[in-house]
């Protein structure tokens, strides 16, 4: 691992991402250079393909760069193996998706128990972390339900709870409301700022939606691979 | 108690699919554990063989008789301890379906060697005493109801006519390998009657049975013994009563292999079963499996996940699958015990059965887990969003 001091919690230079197809390379992202710092909440906006995922993806860990560098909490992520880099998200990252991805054959409260099993916490640990992460968003009754006996925004709060519950240093959300209606999407987000503002979380958010991008404290535009502002 | 429970919860998410894999395995396993226990019982004449004994015939072919009279040349090979003539009767109990073997001995010798057929001392006795006596097995007496003092009439298909016999004794097997189903009778009656109707067949018998004192010697003492007879009118093939069962048994080892290959390729059918549900099942849950890896779990975890369930799902069918082989080889037997007087499920086939579930399990389970492992995580993220 190359460590170097924090000056951001997130340190992209000159990253770039390409994918090939056949003969072609195609280009997703071209000379990035971005910083978040540690407590911040930036939204990455863009029209479909401008590579705001693929940019999410690489900061989150779970895609590499084609070039170029991503530092998290002093980590050169782009250097680890794919071991390293699954127990760094571990630790690290706390992921909500659009689709909220839980498993279905857990309740809510396994669900978000899921991210503890990787550490050495005792099942009590484990359970008042668990109680507590569902008491914060509002699903303490609902904690023993599975995924399909809750609504979309109650699934996304599970999400929220499951991304919290490790305490990572850093929370992607990839189009957290795109799946829910405006007054759930609207909670969503509410909690989303409460995390944001109370706990001091750092949060990257991919959203088409203008409305969610307003919530964040800062908005970075992608186009064709490029960061336009 | 997290993984175990996450695999049983994930093994049983489409009940009806997972039941109908259990199904077919289970009805796998009953069948290569029925095949096995034919080929078993085919060669269990063998198996209850012993190495102190041999068996002497003609050696041209075992239907050409040798003369009584070689008993006591036998006799005076070094090393022979006892022989006894026994001579194949072939005759039928009321209808041909009610076959079973009969055999013609020398009573004294001939139960002395065979002490695995236990009889009272007063039912050997009353049988030595009668010449129109019979012994016969527990389960042959049982088929038919027969009691001691039974009079038995059998018709004659070598030997022509009606051969009435009393059952004088009903022997037990020393273990469960002893053919409980056999029908012995004297040798001297069945002579005395053939010096009647084909005096040119009188006093000929069909095979010696020679007890020896050093069944390590076997090899040696079979060729004194044919030596002994050696430029003949019948010359004499002597061999170890196993070797003698074995090449009953050769006689229909292509059909012994054709069932052995058959209860191979319902494993494989079944593997192949097995593997396209395992297939669906990890192709369906591929974007589960990324969120696993994204969240911080190892390809590694992903992969054990689901050897897991398919190992979980095939010793489940494989548990039922030999459960359900005993009473399925039960009634089997039971409907041919005739044809299989021994037909018990062995300790081997068990064994093999649970090979045959845990190979089905793992092979089942190799290409899903290993694509499983290997798939992107933006890829599999990408199965749903």
């Amino acid at each position: 691992m190359n460590d170097v001091p924090p000056a951001a919690l997130v340190e992209i230079r000159n990253l770039s991402k390409s994918y090939v197809r056949g003969d072609q390379v195609i280009p997703v992202l071209v000379g990035i250079d971005l910083d978040v710092a540690a407590g911040d909440f930036i939204a990455l906006m863009g029209p479909s393909g401008s590579g705001k995922s693929t940019l999410l993806n690489l900061i989150a860990g779970i895609d590499k760069p084609s070039g170029g560098q991503i530092h998290v909490a002093g980590v050169d992520i782009a250097q680890l193996t794919e071991g390293e880099l699954a127990a760094w998200r571990a630790a690290h990252v706390g992921f909500i998706f659009q689709f909220y991805n839980l498993m279905p054959v857990l309740t809510a409260f396994q669900n978000v128990e899921l991210p503890l099993q990787l550490t050495g916490l005792s099942r009590r640990e484990r359970h008042e972390r668990v109680d507590n992460a569902l008491a914060l968003v509002g699903l303490a009754d609902r904690m023993e339900h599975y995924p399909n006996e809750l609504s979309g925004g109650q699934q996304q709060r599970v999400a929220i709870a499951r991304a919290l519950i490790a305490d990572p240093t850093l929370i992607v959300a990839d189009e957290p409301t795109g799946d829910l209606d405006r007054v759930t999407a609207e909670e969503i987000l509410d909690l989303l700022g409460a995390l944001n503002r109370e706990l001091g979380k750092t949060i990257v958010m991919v959203t088409h939606d203008p409305r969610a991008a307003g919530r964040a404290a800062r908005l970075v535009h992608l186009e064709k691979g490029v960061l336009v502002d | 108690m997290f993984v175990p429970f996450l695999v049983f919860r994930n093994a049983f998410r489409h009940k009806l699919r997972t039941t109908l894999t259990i199904i077919g395995i289970v009805v796998a396993i009953v069948a290569f554990g029925l095949l096995r226990t034919i080929v078993d019982a085919w060669y269990l004449g063998a198996e209850a063989t012993s190495s102190a004994r041999l068996v002497t015939r003609n050696s041209i072919s075992l239907v050409f008789p040798l003369p009584y009279n070689y008993a006591q040349k036998i006799r005076q090979v070094p090393g022979v301890t006892a022989v006894a003539a026994a001579n194949w009767f072939g005759g039928v109990y009321i209808t041909e379906s009610n076959f079973f073997p009969q055999l013609a001995i020398d009573p004294g010798p001939y139960l002395d060697m065979y002490p695995e057929y236990r009889l009272s001392d007063a039912e050997r006795k009353a049988f030595l005493l009668d010449r129109q006596g019979a012994v016969v097995g527990r389960r042959l007496a049982e088929r038919f109801g027969w009691k001691i003092g039974d009079r038995i009439p059998l018709r004659g298909t070598i030997y022509p006519g009606t051969w009435t016999f009393t059952l004088r004794g009903i022997y037990d097997g020393a273990d469960a390998k002893v053919d409980e189903n056999q029908f012995f009778f004297h040798w001297a009656l069945l002579n005395e009657r053939i010096k009647q109707i084909y005096p040119r067949r009188a006093d000929s018998v069909g095979v010696y049975i020679v007890e020896i004192n050093e069944p390590g010697r076997a090899a040696a003492i079979s060729e004194q013994i044919d030596a002994v007879f050696k430029n003949s009118l019948a010359e004499t093939l002597t061999e170890t009563e196993k070797a003698f069962q074995l090449g009953f048994v050769a006689m229909t080892e292509t059909i012994l292999v054709a069932v052995q290959a058959v209860s191979f390729v319902i494993i494989l059918i079944i593997m192949a079963v097995m593997a396209n549900t395992m297939a669906m099942t990890a192709r369906e849950r591929y974007s589960e499996y990324a969120t696993l890896k994204a969240i911080g779990f190892s390809n590694g975890f992903v992969a054990f996940l689901i050897f897991a369930e398919s190992l979980g799902i095939a010793l489940v069918g494989g548990a039922i699958g030999i459960a359900l082989t005993f009473p399925v080889t039960r009634a089997f037997g039971a409907a041919l015990a005739n044809l299989f007087p021994i037909f018990a499920v062995s300790r081997e086939t068990i064994l093999m059965q649970v090979g045959c579930a845990l190979v089905v399990g793992v092979i089942a389970a190799l290409i899903p887990a290993w694509r499983a492992a290997r798939v992107r995580i933006v890829d599999g993220l990408r199965a749903i969003a």
